[in-house]
């Protein structure tokens, strides 16, 4: 018999596991695995969920660039890339692919790898292209 | 009940930059030009529905606009459902008056994001912030770069939409931005979030608009010149954010439109004319396809060559659109179709009998369907 968790509960356990480098979802008994946390599984609506890590592994659902700043925190940074992700197991968030030469170079469904980075010290979860090495990623 | 309620009476305020105006002032302005098209006195009016203002959400807003209108309706309150509210009043108000809960509904729009608050439409939701996950634009252009990458949609189609609503807008007086746009000026734009540039984005602006819902019969007792009925209506919607939508590249616009094209008996080779919610180049795409004026994934062949424009085969938002007439969401679409049907428009299309209307909110969340006749 687990206590209920309420939505601080969840998050907190999703930033936890985010500050010791993994990407955790949460997974039903029904066996629905989701993100971002949620109080109860949104299939069928128990709260009977444990936590489950990501392997890393995740493909690409689309993409956008920003080349203007809508918020000044990222004006050092344009342009930058935000996007649509699905985990191999399932849940999609939405993140950054960083070391991309050229974004807009990017297609849809290629393969990514998770890589937990601190931003203005917390820790986000961003991803990376897979297939490329990492001498090649400026 | 087919063509059973009419729009008898459309009315507007200038569009652009209306400073110094509050939200209330607008209505006023726009209900009254609705009540004077159709030769009513504000004493008829029994039902009140409005869209709340985007840039200023209140509680009690439908009441509060009653008595800036001095009026008392039996029926009446703000509906949310972002930009598909409008289209969606006008159905509810039909339905009210089919089953004797009101007799003449004013629907009515008005906001100032312009001249007032813009700070409803760049918020980040939840971690958002931290990804650098800012403004509408970026959620549309999410979806335009799905389409992109699965069906090779290409700039040159989105561009079509933009050259369309800019040249119907030029030739609009009443139309915010009136300058005309080339396919290659479009494509010599630099990027603002892309997939899109600027002119892929609707304009900011202030004004209200307000139309009159009547049964037809109520309309013939009151001599009313030209009521358009209203042939059907539907809605679609779904809850998912995009970041969790399974599928990005279809909208609820197909469910919306099945339900109204059953209820008008009517389907897409019968539409003469379409008023398309064009917040985003994007969305009129995906509507041109949901709606079966072409197959999934072929908007770009559909839209080349003028097609959309006034002249083509299916002209779209002759009078501009949220692109260029001016950036409410959805009530100048109704009222443009209500022009066409009346045979008024400026760019009218000749001999047009069945105008397509579309209203759509969130992102791609919410889409409302009217089909009117004449
Ligand atoms: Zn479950």
């Amino acid at each position: 018999m687990t206590t209920r968790q309420s939505q601080d509960d969840v998050e907190a356990a999703y930033r936890a596991s985010l500050a010791r480098g993994h990407l955790s979802f949460q997974r039903c008994a029904c066996t629905e695995a989701w993100l971002p946390p949620r109080e109860q599984c949104p299939r069928c609506l128990r709260a009977d969920f444990r936590w489950e890590e990501a392997s890393g592994r995740a493909r690409l659902i689309s993409w956008v660039v920003y080349h203007r700043a809508y918020d000044d925190a990222f004006a050092d940074r344009l342009p930058y890339c935000v996007a649509v992700v699905e985990l191999d197991e399932g849940p999609r968030l939405v993140s950054n692919i960083v070391g991309a030469a050229d974004p807009e170079a990017l297609q849809i469904e290629q393969p990514l790898q998770l890589r937990v980075e601190l931003e203005r010290g917390i820790p986000v979860p961003r991803f990376t292209q897979q297939d490329i090495p990492e001498s090649t990623a400026s | 009940m087919r063509g059973r309620c009419v729009i008898a009476g459309i009315g507007q305020t200038a569009f652009g930059a209306l400073p110094g105006r509050s939200t209330f002032s607008m209505h006023a302005e726009a209900v009254r030009n609705a009540l004077d098209d159709c030769g009513i006195g504000k004493d008829e009016v029994d039902a009140l529905l409005v869209k709340g203002p985007t840039s200023a959400p209140e509680l009690m807003y439908g009441q509060k606009l009653a008595e800036a209108l001095g009026i008392q309706p039996r029926v009446g309150g703000v509906w949310d459902q972002g930009g598909a509210a409008n289209a969606s009043l006008i159905a509810y108000a039909a339905m009210a008056i089919e089953h004797c809960q009101c007799e003449v509904a004013v629907v009515t729009f008005a906001d100032n994001p312009k001249s007032g608050s813009r700070a409803a439409y760049g918020k980040a939701k939840g971690d958002g912030a931290l990804f650098g996950w800012f403004g509408t634009p970026a959620q549309y252009a999410m979806i335009a770069r799905r389409h992109m990458g699965e069906f090779g949609t290409a700039a040159e189609a989105l561009g079509a939409v933009a050259v369309a609503a800019r040249r119907h807008g030029a030739a609009n007086p009443r139309a915010q931005l009136r300058k005309p746009l080339s396919l290659d000026e479009y494509l010599a734009q630099p990027p603002l979030v892309s997939p899109f540039r600027r002119d892929d984005c609707a304009l900011v602006s202030d004004g209200a608009a307000a139309v009159v819902v009547m049964s037809a019969r109520r309309a013939a007792a009151l001599g009313v010149d030209k009521p358009v009925p209203i042939l059907g209506f539907g809605q679609g919607q779904t809850s998912w954010d995009i970041i969790q939508r399974p599928v990005l590249t279809e909208t609820m616009a197909a469910q919306s439109a099945a339900t109204a094209f059953e209820m008008a008996g009517v389907g897409p080779p019968d539409i003469d004319v379409a008023q398309f919610y064009d917040c985003f180049t994007i969305t009129v795409l995906m509507t041109l396809e949901d709606y079966g004026f072409c197959a999934k994934g072929r908007c770009g062949d559909f839209v080349r060559d003028g097609a959309i424009e006034h002249g083509g085969v299916l002209p779209v938002n002759t009078a501009g659109g949220l692109l260029s007439e001016t950036g409410m969401p959805g009530m100048q679409l109704v009222i443009e179709g209500v022009r066409q049907m009346r045979g008024e428009a400026n760019l009218q299309v000749p001999g047009a009998r069945t105008c397509i209307v579309s209203n759509q909110g969130g992102v791609m969340h919410t889409h409302s369907t009217l089909i009117l006749g004449v």
